[in-house]
């Protein structure tokens, strides 16, 4: 298993570094830079000119690409023209909060897809089916910024049952319990919003891939075995079932990515996905090609999770 | 001398179709002996798949009526967790596809020990492992113990049947059902495998229902031989009689579409037609009528039953006496009917 996983993170080596091309490039696509809007207007072009080539903008695009990547190698990922400090910082106190976010919202998602997916699989075409599929139907048809805005109104607003912003009560002394659950406190309505709409197509996979193993041969030959019907359940379906969720893992990941996007504006929640839409419109544009970069790489790691844990869970994977 | 292991009476296995049953096995009657093994053979589509699962009921959907008794009780009337202690320890299950009847996340030696703890949990872990081993050495597998840690995915098609076997006779089972053992493996491993099969048998005196289209495995194997036609038996009689004196159109007609080496043949012998859908079958009449029409409609029974001919050998209908095969002057098995 080591060896399989050494030899897939060897080949997602140079997916990142072509990641990190196709993001340079796209950045140099955008139009001005940093010598154009910011400028006084009264001086002189010629010295703009002087500065641009000091700069090294007038460099061929593989030359400032290998300067840039110098430098985010080294973590310097340049400055935000916004918020004046350097974008590291400022990604990195976004990055906590948009992780454990992310944390909680998949703890949310299987809480509650593993006993409804269950639960429609075993007992398919029955009416707990009937209503799991229905509310699976409206999951997918539901789109994430509405269903965020519903739950903001009737659970934050309405009911004032939980905060409408922010990541943490202003005032509390950091490290302290207090802290620590005022933290889960502000979390727990984005991550049940949004893991309520991302949950059901894992239950969906759950569900057809319970439906489709109950009629596998070897389903058979356990009940031939004379193995009891919560034997057969336990042991064989849904280990067997489970097998597409562990691969479906890592695009989860990917898929929070998108949803933070929407949940962290919707609930005020200074995570990532804030900071990305945030400096889009202020066209803080070094912030954006540095997030850029990290959800690319986060959706890199998150396959190469996905196969690690199938690699550990399906021995037919495995390379000996 | 003759013990009877299983005995069943006028079962009749039915599916659901939209709204109605129809019998995929219809009222069939037969018995098992001790040390013997029964053939069942047929086309594909006559029922003969849908018998054996009706035994041990592992059919998930389907309506089984008559009596199936095995060890002074009716099948029949069990229920699962009563079925559950016979399944697997009194009688056991061969399937045709060695590929997929294994589950493909657990080790072997899993596999086949869960067979033994379901059936007896007091077994200690070592004895139940030296016992797997020993399964597996008697099965013909080289180096048992390496096995036991190996996946299905590691093993060759007839390791994996082997395998299955292996689970089979665990806990030596007095019924041994093998649903068509070798049709999924290639020929010089199907010998190996019928061996192995008819050595056990010898080895345990168990009673084997062996399910089968091929003749040549029946002549090899059987002691018996039921041949089964759109979920009817037509014709039963011991693996001799059955060769040299089949009497059932269709017995002659499946014996007659035998390639054989030692003759000069222009083209094989083909049974017209197909078996019909379920829910087409005809219930009444004569079932193979449709498929030798060239045999009067008067030749056959209004509701053909077996007649004894022999002792121990019954045929359906009477229309074998009228039976022949379509021009007959020439050479019978040059022709196709049609």
């Amino acid at each position: 298993m080591w060896k399989f996983s050494l030899r897939r993170i060897i080949t997602m080596i140079p997916q990142i570094i072509l990641l990190s091309i196709v993001v340079f490039i796209l950045a140099k696509m955008m139009p001005g830079d940093a010598l154009t809007g910011l400028i006084d207007p009264n001086i002189d072009p010629s010295t703009i000119e002087e500065k641009r080539e000091a700069l090294g903008l007038n460099d061929p695009w593989y030359e400032q690409y290998a300067n840039w990547i110098s430098g985010v190698l080294h973590g310097d990922l340049g400055q935000s023209f916004k918020f004046k400090m350097p974008v590291s910082e400022l990604v990195w106190q976004r990055l906590v909060n948009t992780f454990w976010l992310s944390v909680l919202t998949l703890i949310i998602t299987y809480l509650i897809a593993v006993p409804l997916g269950i639960t429609s699989g075993r007992f398919h075409d029955t009416w707990a089916d009937r209503i799991i599929t229905g509310y699976t139907y409206i999951g997918f048809a539901a789109p994430l910024f509405i269903f965020a805005l519903v739950m903001l109104w009737i659970f934050g607003f309405y009911l004032d049952w939980f905060p409408t912003g922010g990541s943490v009560k202003p005032g509390i002394e950091p490290g302290t319990l207090d802290y620590f659950m005022s933290k889960v406190y502000h979390m727990l309505l984005p991550a049940l919003s949004m893991a309520l709409i991302s949950t059901v197509s894992t239950v969906q996979y759950l569900r057809s891939e319970i439906i489709d193993t109950k009629q596998k041969d070897f389903i058979l030959t356990a009940r031939a075995k004379g193995a009891s019907e919560s034997r057969v359940y336990n042991r064989h379906i849904l280990r067997n079932s489970l097998l597409p969720i562990a691969a479906f893992f890592g695009y989860e990941i990917s898929g929070l990515i998108g949803g933070s996007i929407f949940i962290e504006n919707i609930f005020g929640y200074p995570g990532m996905g804030q900071l990305f839409l945030n400096s889009i419109l202020l066209r803080d544009y070094s912030v954006v090609t540095a997030l850029v970069l990290l959800f690319g790489i986060f959706t890199i790691l998150g396959s190469l999770l996905s196969d690690i844990v199938l690699s550990i869970v399906d021995p037919r994977i495995r390379i000996k | 001398m003759s013990e009877p292991v299983l005995k069943i009476n006028h079962l009749k296995t039915s599916f659901r179709i939209k709204d109605e049953y129809f019998a995929a096995v219809d009222d069939v009657s037969l018995t098992v002996n001790k040390n013997e093994l029964l053939a069942i053979v047929g086309e594909s589509g006559c029922g003969k798949s849908a018998l054996a699962f009706s035994i041990m009921n592992l059919h998930t959907r389907a309506k089984i009526e008559g009596e199936i008794t095995f060890k002074g009780q009716n099948l029949v009337n069990l229920s699962t967790a009563e079925l559950n202690k016979l399944r697997g320890k009194n009688m056991g299950m061969i399937f045709q596809d060695p590929l997929t009847a294994l589950n493909p996340l657990m080790i072997i030696g899993d596999q086949i020990g869960e067979i033994l703890l379901i059936h007896n949990k007091n077994m200690a872990v070592n004895e139940r492992k030296q016992r797997v081993v020993e399964l597996l050495t008697k099965v013909g597998i080289p180096r048992p113990e390496h096995v036991y840690t190996q996946y299905p995915h590691e093993l060759s098609g007839g390791m994996r049947q082997r395998v299955v076997i292996a689970m089979a006779i665990a806990n030596n089972p007095e019924l041994l059902i093998a649903d068509e053992p070798t049709t999924a493996l290639d020929v010089t491993i199907q010998s190996q495998i019928l061996d192995l099969i008819k050595d056990l048998k010898e080895e345990s005196h168990a009673g084997v229902i062996l399910i089968t289209h091929d003749l040549g495995v029946v002549a090899e194997m059987a002691d018996r031989v039921a041949v089964m036609y759109a979920g009817q038996i037509v014709e039963i009689a011991d693996v001799y009689t059955l060769f040299e004196n089949p009497l059932h159109p269709y017995t002659r007609s499946l014996l007659n579409s035998v390639p054989t080496t030692n003759e000069e043949q222009s083209k094989l012998h083909v049974i017209q037609g197909v078996v019909p859908a379920l829910q087409n079958l005809p219930r009444e009449g004569c079932r193979f009528g449709p498929r030798i029409p060239w045999i009067k409609e008067s030749a056959h029974e209004k509701n053909p039953v077996l007649h004894e001919v022999s002792p121990g050998h019954f045929v359906r209908c009477t229309c074998y006496k009228d039976f022949h095969f379509p021009h007959e002057d020439k050479e019978e098995k040059q022709h196709v009917i049609s």
